[in-house]
């Protein structure tokens, strides 16, 4: 920490900049961390820290998580970088998305229909919602917020109508079943044959399929001509508009991406963990502290609220069981108290 | 307006025209509605409209007078509540510390002014519409720690057997006292906040709200002020808390849901929030709604109802029922000033 202290100092010395520091503290941060998971545990960091199970389970847990409120996230904080519109409907978005997998799955038997029809009838909403709803409200943040709120009442109520109050679970195809084991040893038994860490292979495709659609958002936002004129719209909605571009077009591309990705999440999440009445809230949760925290509009920054507070709920499950969430919410707080903007997000 | 009493008949009559014909003839239809109501009128639709008119009362003063529209009043209320419960006497095995009833008040209320003074300060550091989402952040978070902790909140359950005490010889867990009670504490606040509206404080708030860039040039301290107004608001949402323990009799995590949370801003919503009167106006259509809209869609399908009816205000008079009415009030007056045939 004394590196950090005195940044000016050390620059004016000609030794390393804030920057490199940083960078220092970064490594350490990693190389405990790899220690942390590869290394056979002491006796007494077991004491301190439960066990090596626990720790590097709750971790694991913490990172696919992330995953999931991740692609939930994304998809908020693209709407709302871009229209400034606060979609309190977004987990009713999850959980309609979620039902729908359910049922295609159940009565079709092939699960990634399922995840397809997640994503495609969600991002069909989206688009509805955007043109019917949305438009019609334009540069009133308000008043759309509190249409959105409405959207979600109602939404809830009809999805109890449907499908009661029942928790369902998404059978998961045969492929993704199973468990792998990992290479790190979390015991050694008497007999000196080591224990080595299994894992739901299910929770580790879902984070893969995480990254690789957060890639491709990342993609499509930077080296594309929609996302470009996204990035453009979420810096000066105006300019865009009086530089010919039709911005409805734009608006409906990213409110169909945007719920189809919630849709998405709705199905992989309701197959990891079940699908019933008061998910929607706590995925609307998740991704209001995932975009406070990481800053509005930015994607790079959804990952990175998304990593923190999966990590800080499981963890917090594992070592204050009844007082995880105000880890979160703490978390929250001191981001707004440090950078109101968020993480990454741009002053304005 | 006290004073105004004590200075003479003349005076008198300036400070009953300065109250209104229509403050007059609410207030008096309002005391005298016990002779007319039955028990359950009494509590269920009045003394229940009033506590939510409350609630109701303290978003519109931050959202209309401020521009800061908060989803955490219902939590503010139910910090009052439950530290009632906590201090007070509540039947569960834990807590319940047993402090007299007016000591136990005063420390919720000021409890609850502390609490939302600290999610004032917290959400004014960002502006305009992310307040809606980090109050509704801090509701959801409080929600699910009520639920999840057993040591302070009793967990799922919460404290129950919570009563109104009795004092100047009077139950006030009876139907007509709890009901004036309410009537009481809902004309104070209302009065409170319509003067205050218009003192020097209300007035500055409102231009922070019309233009807080301006203002801090001019010197003022807008962070501040929108703080204060945080607190002001949490002391009528912690005073509403406080009659709604009474009311309930408990309070569980179920009380500070998202869906309350929701409510308080659908009935500020569809009763206005331009006029101190439009949340309890918007409280009695709700509560009514509640109360006898099952016999019409059912108990199940009545969050879709109230969902409908919200949208519907919101998008054809943003100022709720008020709104609507501020619309209609021209045309009549219009119609009179007409010349006859």
């Amino acid at each position: 920490m004394s590196l950090l202290d005195r940044p000016s100092q050390t620059l004016s010395s000609g030794g390393m900049t804030l920057r490199q520091a940083w960078g220092v503290v970064g490594l350490l941060a990693a190389a405990i961390l790899a220690w942390l998971v590869f290394a056979v545990w002491p006796d007494w960091l077991n004491a301190i820290l439960i066990s090596k199970k626990a720790f590097v389970s709750a971790i694991l847990n913490g990172i696919t998580l992330a995953g999931l409120y991740f692609l939930v996230a994304s998809g908020f904080t693209l709407i709302f970088g871009l229209m400034r519109n606060v979609n309190l409907a977004h987990g009713s978005l999850y959980l309609l998305g979620a039902y729908i997998g359910y049922e295609v799955t159940n009565r079709t038997g092939y699960w990634l229909l399922g995840v397809a029809a997640g994503f495609a009838v969600l991002a069909i909403v989206g688009v509805v919602m955007q043109v019917f709803v949305f438009r019609r409200l334009e540069g009133d943040d308000l008043r759309q917020t509190l249409v959105s709120i409405g959207i979600s009442i109602v939404a809830a109520d009809l999805m109890l109508a449907v499908w009661a109050g029942g928790t369902y679970q998404i059978t998961t195809p045969e492929w993704l079943d199973g468990a792998l084991t990992l290479p790190v040893i979390t015991a050694v038994r008497s007999n000196g044959a080591s224990v080595f860490l299994t894992y739901p292979l299910y929770r580790v495709v879902v984070l893969a399929a995480a990254i690789v659609i957060g890639v491709g958002l990342w993609l499509m936002l930077h080296k594309t001509r929609v996302g470009m004129m996204i990035r453009a719209g979420v810096d000066d909605r105006a300019m865009l508009q009086a530089s010919g571009v039709n911005v409805h077009a734009v608006f409906a591309i990213v409110f169909a991406v945007g719920a189809g990705l919630a849709g998405f999440a709705g199905v992989v999440g309701g197959s990891a963990l079940s699908v019933a009445p008061g998910e929607d809230v706590r995925y609307l949760l998740a991704s209001l502290v995932v975009v406070i925290v990481g800053g509005m509009g930015s994607i790079t920054g959804a990952a990175i609220g998304a990593l923190l507070i999966g990590l800080a709920e499981q963890i917090g499950l594992v070592y204050f069981p009844t007082y995880g969430i105000v880890l979160t919410f703490v978390i929250m707080v001191v981001t707004l108290a440090v950078r109101p903007q968020g993480i990454m997000g741009k002053a304005r | 307006m006290s004073l105004a009493i004590a200075t003479g008949a003349t005076t008198q009559r300036n400070w009953l025209e300065k109250l209104g014909p229509g403050h007059i003839i609410l207030g008096t239809a309002l005391v005298l509605y016990p002779l007319v109501a039955s028990d359950f009128f009494l509590t269920q639709i009045g003394g229940y409209s009033l506590i939510f008119g409350m609630l109701g009362l303290s978003l519109m003063l931050l959202a209309g007078y401020g521009g800061m529209v908060s989803l955490a009043q219902i939590t503010v209320a139910g910090i009052a509540a439950y530290a009632i419960a906590i201090l007070g006497n509540a039947n569960s095995n834990i807590l319940g510390l047993g402090w007299p009833w007016w000591l136990a008040v005063i420390a919720a209320v000021f409890a609850a002014a502390l609490a939302s003074a600290l999610i004032g300060w917290i959400s004014v550091r960002t502006e305009g519409i992310y307040t809606i989402m980090i109050t509704l952040a801090i509701a959801t978070a409080t929600y699910y720690f009520a639920q999840q902790n057993y040591a302070i909140f009793n967990g799922h359950s919460g404290y129950a057997g919570i009563r109104a005490p009795a004092f100047w010889g009077i139950g006030w867990r009876d139907a007509k006292p709890f009901y004036y009670l309410c009537l009481g504490l809902a004309a104070l606040t209302y009065a409170a906040v319509l003067y205050g509206s218009r003192s020097t404080f209300g007035m500055t708030l409102q231009a922070i709200r019309d233009n807080p860039r301006r203002m801090r040039a001019l010197g003022y301290h807008v962070t501040a002020h929108k703080v204060f107004a945080w607190l002001l608001s949490g002391v009528i949402a912690g005073l509403a808390g406080v009659l709604l323990v009474w009311f309930n009799g408990r309070v569980s995590p179920g009380t500070i849901g998202v869906d309350a949370a929701i409510d308080v801003l659908i009935i500020a919503v569809i009763g206005g929030l331009r006029h101190p009167i439009g949340p309890f106006l918007g409280a009695l259509v709700v509560v009514l709604m509640q109360t006898f809209a099952i016999d019409i869609v059912g108990a199940e399908r009545f969050n879709t109802l109230i969902g409908m009816v919200f949208l519907v205000i919101v998008f054809v008079s943003p100022d709720g029922i008020l709104g609507l009415w501020g619309r209609i009030k021209p045309h009549l007056a219009q119609e009179s000033l007409r010349p006859g045939p």
